[in-house]
């Protein structure tokens, strides 16, 4: 046992390689919650021209806004299982104890969380928005900020997944906690996907910020949420 | 065992304190908001553009203060229950959410009474007044999950996190007027080159300012001593459906 760290050559990564492609194969499997996050957005998307009617030249002028929130709600739709479904069967006192650093076993969590659930979004966007008659660039700034911005949502919703691991009905909770400090990153993502319409707004500036939301609660959040799994296990 | 005991008669102590201190800091405060309410609504002069409407600043402006105040109170309490374990930091963090609650929820709606006669409008999405709300639905969502945890050390830890983690909205709230171009106007009284408001003014500001710090000192200290009195109560309840139990 304590030679074994010498004889691979990345100790620390091999284990939490294993736990990215374990997350990967549960989420893809039956019972896993991949799928059902894309088809949520589309529900959203398509629920929308319902309620504002469905005026093309309208729709255009909201697609971004409405495939944003319609990621954020499906990002958040999937959340509360990200660490409950590992507490029920046990797996999670086994990865909390088998003395790996939780703060990157939550990061590697939410990696996986985000290639099963997150990507597909992104990777949907252009077909959905078709819908919403946007326009191609406008669908190109979309997409950009979905797959930079989705991901700091995800590691936000972890620290919310965190706090709410050992509730019985946690989902609406995490939602009410989280949602708070989603507003930035709805903020900056909607405006950089907006700027190709308007043509004075800078795409940049939003973008950057943007950027360095998702780059700042890659390195936060999951110390919150480690803390909070430590705090709400025992 | 010197821990134990200073933990256990932490608690006693501090309701002795507070039925010492108690009635002294009520007095305080209603001769504060007497000089201050006074002075406010009475002695300062109205505004040459805004009217008798500017009377308003003395509740809205406190009582925003107070709002950004109490959650700083809380992220030291936060501090004090992960750092320190501090039996008394928690019950300070779990009694001061209502109260930040109530005078984050004051400000939003003096500014949205001052909005309508100055701006036209009872609200807008400006960067001020959406962090603000931001922060009153921090303040709710902290006390729906104190609500929802029942074992008070699990509760008052996972409050703790979401707490520290909150704070990131307080220099936001802070320099909100500064970053983004709002209309809601820049500071004027906790300025670098000294306050740009009227002495006649300044003055009630600043003892309405002491008067809602007071209140908030007595409504906390109170609180607190309610919710030590909660927990004993439900101590008792356990220990005594242990006993029946067994």
């Amino acid at each position: 046992m304590s030679d074994a760290p010498t004889e691979r050559a990345a100790p620390l990564l091999a284990p939490l390689a294993a736990l990215y492609r374990r997350e990967l194969r549960l989420a893809v499997r039956i019972g896993g919650g991949g799928f059902m996050g894309v088809l949520f957005f589309l529900i959203v998307v398509t629920v929308f021209p319902f309620a504002v009617g469905p005026d093309m030249n309208l729709l255009a002028r909201l697609g971004p806004a409405v495939l944003w929130i319609a990621a954020l709600l499906a990002t958040l739709l999937g959340l509360d299982r990200l660490f409950e479904a590992d507490r029920d069967d046990g797996a999670l006192d086994i990865i909390v104890g088998s003395g790996q650093p939780l703060e990157l076993v939550v990061l590697v969590k939410c990696l996986a969380h985000w290639t099963a659930t997150g990507l597909p979004l992104v990777l949907a966007t252009p077909f959905f928005a078709l819908f919403l008659a946007m326009e191609p660039l406008v669908i190109g700034a979309t997409m950009l900020t979905l797959a930079v911005g989705t991901p700091a949502l995800t590691f936000i919703g972890a620290i919310g997944a965190g706090l709410t691991v050992s509730l019985r009905r946690g989902g609406l909770l995490l939602a009410v906690l989280v949602l708070p400090f989603a507003v930035p990153v709805l903020i900056f993502g909607v405006s950089a996907a907006g700027a190709p319409a308007l043509d004075p707004a800078p795409f940049a500036t939003p973008f950057l910020l943007l950027c360095a939301l998702t780059l700042a609660t890659l390195v936060l959040a999951p110390i919150a949420a480690a803390a909070a799994l430590r705090s709400g296990l025992d | 065992m010197f821990q134990r005991l200073t933990a256990l008669a932490n608690p006693t102590r501090f309701l002795g304190l507070v039925e010492r201190l108690g009635p002294w800091l009520v007095g305080l405060t209603l001769a504060l908001f007497a000089v201050g309410l006074y002075g406010s609504l009475v002695l300062a002069p109205p505004d040459y553009q805004q009217g008798e409407t500017v009377r308003i600043m003395f509740i809205h402006v406190p009582a925003a203060w107070l709002a950004m105040f109490t959650y700083a109170l809380m992220a030291v309490s936060a501090l004090g229950t992960l750092v320190w374990r501090h039996p008394l930091a928690d019950v300070s963090a779990k009694a001061a959410a209502p109260l930040g609650a109530a005078f984050t929820f004051l400000a939003l709606v003096t500014g949205s009474l001052w909005g309508k006669p100055m701006w036209g409008t009872w609200w807008i999405w400006d960067a001020r007044l959406t962090s603000v709300l931001v922060l009153f639905i921090m303040y709710l969502g902290l006390i729906a999950l104190w609500r929802t945890i029942e074992d008070p050390t699990r509760a008052a830890r996972l409050a703790a996190i979401l707490i520290l983690v909150g704070t990131v909205n307080l220099p936001i709230i802070k320099f909100s007027v500064d970053w983004w171009n709002t209309l809601h106007q820049p500071a004027s009284v906790m300025r670098l080159d000294g306050p740009t408001i009227d002495p006649s003014m300044l003055w009630p500001l600043l003892v309405m300012a002491l008067a809602f710090t007071s209140l908030l000192t007595t409504l906390h200290l109170y609180a607190m001593r309610n919710e030590i009195l909660r927990r004993r109560i439900r101590s008792l309840g356990l220990a005594a459906a242990a006993g029946t139990a067994s």
